[in-house]
């Protein structure tokens, strides 16, 4: 860039150091305004969600109040209400107990998959691979039907043990694929070192590269829970009483009676449930990008 | 490669049997996969073939023994106006939401990647509605259009655009305006974070070269980044119409398929047949009609993903 700027007479230079400042500027304000309307637009639910969750009735009732600040005083009521009175505790209890395992599941089967597929240079590796992340777009849709008969032959329906065995389905595929991208990411030489300090193939792969991972598995475990959270065919397919419910089935289901809608403690669960999430994965995005990727190349 | 890392171990080392097979990569790595793939073919392989099964037969959710019944629950399916009107509203959500949901995601993809003060919490914004479960945030939706409190309908009206009330779920154009909004909103995230891997992977120089030559913002994005980037635009768009496509929490949620069926598509209307009405038979039917544009969704992806690998 100085190169061809050097050359020219200084009228121009400076012309075009005052155009370049000032697209530069122009950009930034841009940047900014963008930034700021896609936050508002993605959130704007959220924010509506959390003011509502916070007022008393008659103030969210009355149709002429401004519906996006308090006009009466704020109530914790509704919250209160929502852990006290509803199963909503129930449904945080089974979503996460079903989580735990899931993940826990997803693992055990999905670690050493990927390390098959990432690491173990067999020629079907790739497609082998690609095959597995294809399994990941059947979508519940298309199997809930014959997998609530299968759920009912093995006596597991109205059971959260009935998601704790179809939702591996789903966390399998996708993680194996993220964790294929993360093995590949890791140096050869650091199992190799391994296997000439004497560790087997199977002892590197236990005591080298699984804890070598950590960091994947983290996100691996933060995108396979968050999987299993959101799931919501086949826990309605497969579940109806209400203590077996999860928090993606329970609430929709259970806090709206009829047309009896407890609006305020519906959008304070909402809150609590995406809140930890998001952050989870705002922190962890860039490790979600890097394991996908990765998981394209070439190893 | 094997034989390199078998013949490099010194030959005194004691070979017991579990030994070597802890050290033979070939069966190792078969003994690795299979789980994985026993427990897909199990539970996704097998319920798949199920279904087709189902799609023959005269089960119901009352008498689930197996009868074969042709094409008995096609007929009851083709029969149904319902039918032919969710088929039509999942082609129509589906490609207006794609279309949608690559060119916003193509925008926030560029946001995220810039830098500016204040960025974790944008992105932790805009993160939100595709990381939180979809049931919960549709239940924000379904307040947030509310017939009688809507906020939207507030603002309207307090500029004098509105007398009354919306009511965006009771009419079915606005209804079909909302199920597709939702779609659009839950998945831009998603599809901005596909763009972005892409964008991050675009070597700077290109970019740099590109600014040397004297291109300016826009020529640089529809001359280099797009066409760079293009593979990774396609997976997004198809994620965004697979997701699309085979959802059923957002209408279950939002709508129930109303107002009178239209909003039904064939994920929620299978869902009544073969779980509420317990027509399993029809429901399988209804289902199966996702997979042949699932199968071309898959193929396309396919392709993207080996472009990607040439570049």
């Amino acid at each position: 860039m100085s190169d061809s700027v050097l050359t020219e007479p200084p009228a121009e230079v400076d012309r075009q150091r005052r155009r370049f400042v000032w697209r530069r500027r122009a950009g930034r304000v841009g940047v900014y305004v963008l930034a700021v309307l896609a936050a508002v637009v993605a959130a704007g639910p959220f924010l509506w969600s959390a003011v509502t969750a916070l007022k008393l009735n008659s103030d969210l009732y009355t149709a002429t109040n401004n519906p996006f600040f308090f006009n009466k005083p704020a109530t914790l009521d509704h919250v209160l209400f929502l852990f006290q009175d509803t199963p909503f505790p129930t449904f945080v209890v089974n979503t996460l107990w079903v989580g735990v395992l899931v993940v826990a599941i997803t693992l055990l089967f999905g670690l050493p998959a990927a390390y098959a597929l990432a690491r173990l240079d067999r020629p079907w590796a790739g497609p082998a691979g690609i095959a597995l992340f294809f399994v990941y777009l059947v979508p519940p849709t298309l199997l809930f039907l014959s997998l609530t008969r299968v759920v009912v032959w093995l006596g597991l329906q109205d059971s959260t043990w009935s998601l704790v065995l179809i939702y591996p389905t789903i966390t399998i595929p996708v993680c194996t694929w993220l964790l294929i991208g993360f093995c590949k990411g890791l140096p050869k030489d650091v199992e190799e070192q391994a296997m000439v300090d004497g560790y087997s193939r199977l002892g590197a792969f236990a005591r080298v590269v699984v804890p070598l991972l950590f960091p994947g598995i983290v996100a691996v475990v933060v995108f396979a829970f968050t999987l299993t959270a959101s799931e919501f065919i086949y826990a309605l397919a497969f579940i109806s009483p209400s203590a077996e419910k999860t928090v993606s089935t329970g609430v929709p289901t259970e806090l709206i009676r009829g047309d009896v809608f407890f609006w305020q403690s519906l959008q304070a669960s909402n809150i609590v449930v995406a809140m930890p999430i998001a952050l989870l994965f705002t922190l962890l995005l860039g490790r979600f990008v890097a394991g996908f990727t990765m998981g394209a190349v070439k190893g | 490669m094997t034989q390199a890392t078998t013949a490099t171990r010194p030959p005194a080392t004691p070979a017991t049997g579990r030994r070597r097979l802890a050290d033979r990569e070939g069966p190792l790595a078969s003994l690795f996969l299979l789980p994985a793939v026993v427990y897909v073919v199990a539970l996704v392989g097998v319920p798949f073939v199920l279904a087709i099964g189902f799609a023959f037969s005269d089960v119901t959710a009352g008498d689930p023994s197996y009868d074969w019944a042709g094409l008995d629950a096609y007929r009851r399916v083709f029969d149904d106006p319902v039918f032919w009107q969710a088929l039509r509203n999942t082609l129509v959500f589906t490609g207006v939401s794609m279309v949608l949901i690559v060119v916003f995601g193509k925008v926030l993809a560029n946001i995220l990647i810039a830098d500016f003060r204040g960025k974790w919490l944008v992105r932790f914004l805009v993160l939100l509605p595709w990381t939180t479960p979809v049931a919960l945030s549709t239940v924000s939706w379904l307040w947030l259009l509310d017939s009688i409190f809507s906020p939207i309908d507030w603002l309207l009206r307090q500029v004098g655009l509105l007398e009354g009330n919306m009511y965006w779920l009771g009419r079915p154009s606005l209804a079909t305006a909302s199920v597709i909004a939702v779609h659009v909103w839950r998945l831009v995230p998603l599809a901005a974070v596909i763009i972005m891997a892409g964008l991050i992977a675009i070597p700077r120089d290109i970019d740099e070269a590109a600014r040397v030559d004297g291109a300016g913002f826009w020529r640089r994005m529809f001359e280099v980044t797009i066409p760079l980037t293009m593979p990774l635009i396609a997976v997004a768009a198809l994620f965004g119409a697979i997701f699309t496509f085979t959802d059923m929490a957002v209408v279950y949620v939002l709508t129930r398929g109303g107002p009178t069926n239209s909003t039904q598509v064939l994920a929620s209307w299978a869902f009544v047949r073969g779980i509420e009405g317990g027509d399993v038979a029809q429901g399988a039917a209804i289902a199966l009609f996702l997979f042949p544009l699932l199968l071309a969704a898959a193929v396309l992806i396919l392709r993207a993903v080996r472009r990607m690998q040439v570049m």
